[in-house]
């Protein structure tokens, strides 16, 4: 039963990188995408929102088939650095940081689209650059939503399996993540370390989620 | 010459076609651009201002030039150095009547964060004469949403002069406040502009505005200044 921590904390190190990743990504480009006109809006919206609907066994096969020593970049990075990712806890972090994405990237563009463009004009006339204005203005509107749409892919991220599985595999202390560990818990009739693993991954969720709730209803600030 | 404006633009708003080609010259230090709501007083405004860009057409506010189409100038809102005050003010949700006032201060090195949250935090002997001379020592440490429709009215203005802006733009000021407060806010902003001695140029679609505030009205009609409509208002008024 002790070495239920083990895949506990390296879910909390690949969730929380995932997160990481997605903090800059999502935001970024969620306000990008909020902001700009260009022609193709939708079409890049769109693929950007693929990883929640496509099979996580799908995604992995393409992260694989991108991240593989045969692959574009894996070979790229093989060659030039040395790096083989796949079957590795990084492998498993950019699994988990595609997965997720779209929850952050779908909740910040929505925070940021329900920021009244008036205000960053107001804040544009009072001399302010749009880097100030973002930090100033955009971000502390919206990071109400974009905190809960972080959450939401922290949540996600914890309960990766099909691509993490695809392209980080099953390796205990390694690579094997709680949901996996679940799983193969399960094959090898191991009831209590199962049983363990799911109250410890359901505690968990459940505290990320509650935290979520808290944030994203009311309390929003009103115009004045 | 004080204005010397010609902007021309072709605006799209769910396939209908709007065309704004407005011109004026005048000395006015108090101009008021007065017309029917959709005669495209805003947007000549925020061409104006510089957050929306016109097609062609050049821009001088009290000798500066702030856009010249056929020089290739055009200088961002940033540049232009002029105090904007929005219809519903536009003031910023998340900060305090304080904070909002001493948004524009200079603060070197950190451009990036909003001015402190304590008044005792930030000494600014700027700010601090703004907040007195609208008498909004009551409320800085309030958010907007907890003053009034005035008070509002006092910070964004605070917030537009704090840096000693070239003018000060006004888009229907009065329109977001009750009939009673209209008047004494309008002898108030004729009195702060004599005060400043700054140009002022306000555009509304109310006669009130126009008698109380205006030493040369522009009248606009459906995207272009309309000579028409000045003289019936001139026969109007005599």
């Amino acid at each position: 039963m002790d070495g239920a921590w083990v895949p506990l904390a390296l879910t909390l190190k690949v969730a929380g990188w995932a997160t990481f990743f997605n903090l800059f990504l999502g935001v970024g480009i969620g306000y990008a995408i909020a902001r700009w006109r260009f022609p193709g809006r939708d079409l890049v919206d769109a693929a950007l929102t693929l990883p929640m609907v496509m099979p996580p066994t799908v995604l992995g096969y393409y992260l694989l088939v991108l991240i593989g020593s045969q692959g574009p970049i894996g070979a790229w990075l093989l060659q030039h650095f040395g790096i083989r990712l796949i079957f590795t806890w990084q492998a498993a972090v950019i699994a988990a940081t595609v997965v997720s994405f779209p929850l952050v990237f779908k909740a910040a563009r929505a925070a940021f689209e329900t920021v009244d463009p008036q205000l960053e004009d107001a804040a544009r006339l009072l001399g302010l650059s749009e880097w100030a204005l973002f930090f100033r203005v955009s971000l502390p509107l919206a990071w109400r939503g974009i905190l809960a749409g972080l959450l939401l892919s922290f949540a996600r991220a914890l309960g990766e399996f099909g691509a993490t599985l695809m392209v980080a595999g099953s390796i205990p202390g390694k690579t094997q993540t709680l949901s996996i560990a679940v799983y193969e818990a399960v094959q090898a009739g191991q009831d209590d370390t199962a049983n363990f693993l799911v109250a410890v991954t359901s505690i968990t969720c459940i505290a990320v989620l509650l935290s979520a709730g808290r944030l994203v209803p009311g309390r929003v600030v009103s115009r004045a | 010459m004080i204005w010397d404006v010609a902007l021309r633009k072709q605006l799209r708003h769910d396939g209908a076609r709007f065309d704004v080609d407005v011109q004026f010259r005048s000395d006015a230090s108090r101009l008021v651009l007065f017309g029917p709501s959709g005669a495209g007083k805003t947007q000549t405004l925020k061409m104006l201002a510089g957050i929306v860009r016109p097609d062609s057409g050049r821009v001088v506010v009290a000798g500066r030039v702030l856009y010249d189409s056929s020089a290739g100038i055009f200088l961002s809102p940033q540049q232009r150095r002029l105090a904007f005050v929005f219809q519903d003010y536009a003031l910023f949700p998340h900060l305090t009547v304080r904070q909002n006032i001493a948004f524009a201060r200079p603060r070197p090195g950190r451009g990036w964060l909003n001015p402190a949250r304590g008044a005792a935090h930030l000494a600014d002997r700027v700010v601090d004469r703004w907040v007195e001379s609208f008498h909004l020592q009551a409320v800085v440490g309030q958010y907007p949403h907890q003053i009034s429709g005035g008070q509002r009215q006092r910070t964004a203005l605070a917030r537009a002069l704090v840096n000693e802006p070239t003018a000060l733009l006004l888009d229907e000021p009065f329109a977001a406040l009750d009939k009673a407060l209209r008047q004494r806010l309008r002898d108030e902003l004729r009195e702060l502009q004599a005060a400043l001695d700054i140009p002022l140029l306000l555009i509304t679609h109310d006669d009130d505005d126009v008698h109380t505030l205006a030493e040369e009205v522009v009248h606009l009609l459906a995207g272009r200044v309309s000579t028409e409509a000045a003289q019936a208002a001139c026969v109007a008024l005599a």
